[in-house]
């Protein structure tokens, strides 16, 4: 009994913090996502009414919200795989046993995670400009037109998924680092011994092994690439025609653009949603697996 | 000798703190304005011993710090606000009306535009004192366009000539992603956009589906290109290489169409008021743009804060803001004799300037203008007729005014 009581005296600081900062706070808005809460609500608090799920029903009929939506799911879709890819290959080459200077390599590699991603992306609009952009000379060398990155439709989605794989992927290079030095050595020796190819041995061996690793960076990079936001807030504001807008973007938007309050918190309950489910199909997957 | 000393530094410090500990404005102005204002303060300063802390805020920025700023208490005493937030701000009760300081001030109606003014008035009164101006103007080349066109006639008469001269080229540019173009002619054409109450749509009246259908015609005749703005590389390259002849756009173009037009064009392009549908209507109506000073209503500092607005209000001030910002001055008596009236290229802003109108000014204007666009693009490219367009438009407009209408209606029952 004094045990358990101990216990709960432990965690109570920690639950307090999660209960004042998170539990109130998310409560606070899912009650926010029934009301209409907007501007005329800043004038006189009178101005609110319930609604129940009408914003949920308007959000869903909202063409914007469905643009949002794709954009955010385009950019997780890609963006996501491509940075774990990228990692695991940074992590075999950084733990490579040929390589040399291992520290340097990891600390450069890194280096973009902890970087703020204002300043990161303010730098990356100068290098993606049409005219004096590095990018574009690089390209002029090559005989590659000029490409408008952040002004065309086409390109600006791209041109941010290029900066979050760079930016992101060396988080999860260091959890694939990990995860590769606690595989036994003797595993690959009698994977050899056998016969098997470096090749074998990477298929049999090394991504079975690291498949744990593999659902935990799965969810995290998930989780983190559907909460884009900075990215497009600074470069290109969520344009050029919506192209780059995404569902966090848009509950800014709503929120503190046009003080639709009501609507914005409606829009965060969706994206949990999604979230959500994103991660629960991810954990699912994982235990079909034998 | 050490009394005597003391005694003439309380004395000298009495003289100089009357002014300081006195007030200390606090004045948020967005953009270049508010990092050239701080030139014109100095002399404010000395005149009144009143102390200005201005703080610049960045455009884009601009209307989320203000509305949050309200809403968090921390409303500065004086702010730069696009003459269009005025609506929404005062929506929300964030604004000091100013018609009791107007009395007995420097500042006077009749020396201001009045379409301008009128941005600044919400149900019959004053939140706001017009800074700059701003307006749309017709740009266009003198030599494939040697007379102005006054008429929609001649407008369009004016197009066709082009269009015979450079069969493979055009003779506007409309960007199909705005909503001014659209906005514009149906103003000129005297539609309202919104019901006089502002709570329904007015997009289904025959003046609003007329200019709709003058302006979906200029894209089928193909006098316009159906080109979006982020698809017109450079709008100077453009005019200067005659793709099209005529372009809608404001003041701070002339200054760019200077710089960035190449020399041999230099004197072969001029400006001129909107033409109207009907002769007698000449100058058609544009629209009222710029930038207005208001006073927050949890200032403490009313009358400082209204010296501030008179002393940026002076035509002197005004004209010295021009020079700094090239920012068109708000005060009519600035245009004769100074710098301003000395470009011929502006004149056609002097005289468009008399025949502006606001918009509607209800704080859901901004997001009923933004489907203004959409539809009017879907029109262009074929996606919507001119009649489903306005019906659709009407819709998104009535639903967006649901609110407004509700709390209209619980005002009125109390």
């Amino acid at each position: 009994m004094n045990e358990r009581r101990a216990a709960i005296l432990f965690i109570a600081p920690a639950l307090a913090v999660i209960l004042l900062f998170f539990l109130i706070p998310a409560g606070a808005s899912l009650l926010l996502s029934i009301t209409d809460f907007d501007i005329y609500a800043l004038a006189d608090v009178r101005n609110i009414r319930l609604v129940g799920l009408q914003n949920y029903t308007n959000l869903l009929r909202d063409p914007l919200f469905w643009k949002a939506l794709l954009n955010t799911v385009y950019y997780a879709g890609v963006g996501g795989p491509l940075t774990v890819v990228v990692a695991l290959a940074m992590a075999l080459l950084v733990n490579s046993k040929t390589a040399k200077w291992k520290p340097l390599f990891r600390t450069i590699y890194f280096a973009p995670v902890v970087t703020t991603i204002v300043g990161v992306a303010v730098v990356w609009k100068y290098l993606y400009h049409p005219r004096f952009g590095l990018l574009n000379r690089f390209l002029g060398l090559l005989h590659i037109p000029a490409i408008d990155w952040l002004g065309d439709p086409r390109f600006a989605m791209p041109a941010i998924i290029l900066l979050a794989v760079w930016k992101n992927f060396g988080y999860n290079m260091m959890i694939f680092i990990a995860a590769l030095q606690s595989i036994p050595e003797e595993l690959y020796e009698a994977a050899r011994i056998d016969g098997a190819s470096a090749i074998q041995q990477f298929r049999h061996v090394t991504l079975p092994m690291l498949s744990p690793t593999f659902v935990f960076v799965g969810i995290i990079t998930a989780i983190g690439f559907l909460q884009l936001f900075p990215e497009p807030y600074v470069m290109t504001g969520g344009g050029p025609v919506n192209a780059t807008l995404s569902v966090v973007m848009l509950m800014y938007e709503q929120g503190f653009k046009f003080w639709r309050m009501g609507y914005a918190a409606s829009v965060a309950f969706m994206l949990f949603l999604v979230i959500g489910f994103v991660t629960l199909i991810q954990l699912r997957a994982q235990k079909a697996r034998p | 000798m050490n009394f005597k000393f003391q005694f003439l530094f309380l004395l000298l410090l009495a003289c100089t703190s009357r002014p300081t500990t006195q007030e200390n404005l606090k004045f948020w102005g967005l953009g270049h304005e508010g990092e050239v204002v701080a030139q014109l303060l100095p002399e404010f300063t000395r005149r009144t011993g009143i102390r200005v802390e201005v703080q610049q805020i960045p455009w884009s920025a601009a209307h989320e710090k203000l509305l949050t700023a309200y809403v968090g208490d921390a409303t500065p005493d004086v702010a730069q606000m696009g003459n269009t937030w005025i609506p929404e701000f005062n929506a929300v009760r964030a604004l000091e009306p100013l018609d009791p300081l107007l009395a007995h001030s420097s500042v006077n109606e009749k020396n201001y535009f009045p379409g301008i003014w009128a941005t600044n008035v919400v149900d019959g009164m004053l939140y706001g004192v017009p800074w700059y101006v701003d307006t749309r103007v017709l740009f266009y080349r003198t030599d494939l366009i040697p007379q102005p066109p006054r008429t929609w006639d001649e407008w369009l008469a004016a197009m066709r000539r082009v269009k015979q001269v450079h069969p493979d080229k055009y003779a506007i540019l409309l960007p199909t992603n705005e909503y001014e173009p659209v906005e514009l002619m149906a103003m000129a054409n005297g539609a309202t956009l919104l019901n006089p109450e502002g709570t329904h749509g007015a997009f289904r009246d025959p003046r609003f589906v007329q200019a709709m259908q003058f302006y979906a015609d200029l894209f089928r005749n193909g006098y316009a290109p159906v080109l979006s703005n982020t698809q017109v590389a450079s709008v100077y390259q453009g005019f200067a290489e005659a793709e099209y002849a005529m372009y809608i756009t404001g003041p701070w173009n002339v200054g760019e169409f200077h710089k960035r037009l190449p020399k041999s064009m230099e004197g072969k392009w001029a400006t001129t008021p909107m033409p109207a549908p009907r002769a007698a209507d000449y100058p058609g109506t544009s629209m009222a743009g710029g930038a207005s000073l208001v006073i927050f209503r949890g200032s403490q500092k009313k009358d400082a804060a209204w010296k501030l607005i008179e002393f940026l209000s002076e035509p002197a001030q005004q004209i010295r803001f021009y020079e700094l910002t090239q920012d068109l001055p708000a005060h009519r008596e600035t245009w004769s004799g100074s710098a301003v009236a000395k470009d011929p290229e502006l004149k056609a802003f002097r005289e468009q300037l008399e025949h502006v109108a606001p918009l509607p000014r209800v704080p859901e204007y901004e997001q009923i203008a933004t489907d203004v666009a959409e539809n009017g693009e879907a029109v262009v490219r074929g996606r919507m007729t001119v009649q489903q367009a306005v019906t659709d438009l009407d819709r998104k407009a009535d639903s967006l005014l649901t609110k407004r209408r509700w709390v209209l209606a619980r005002i009125q029952q109390r």
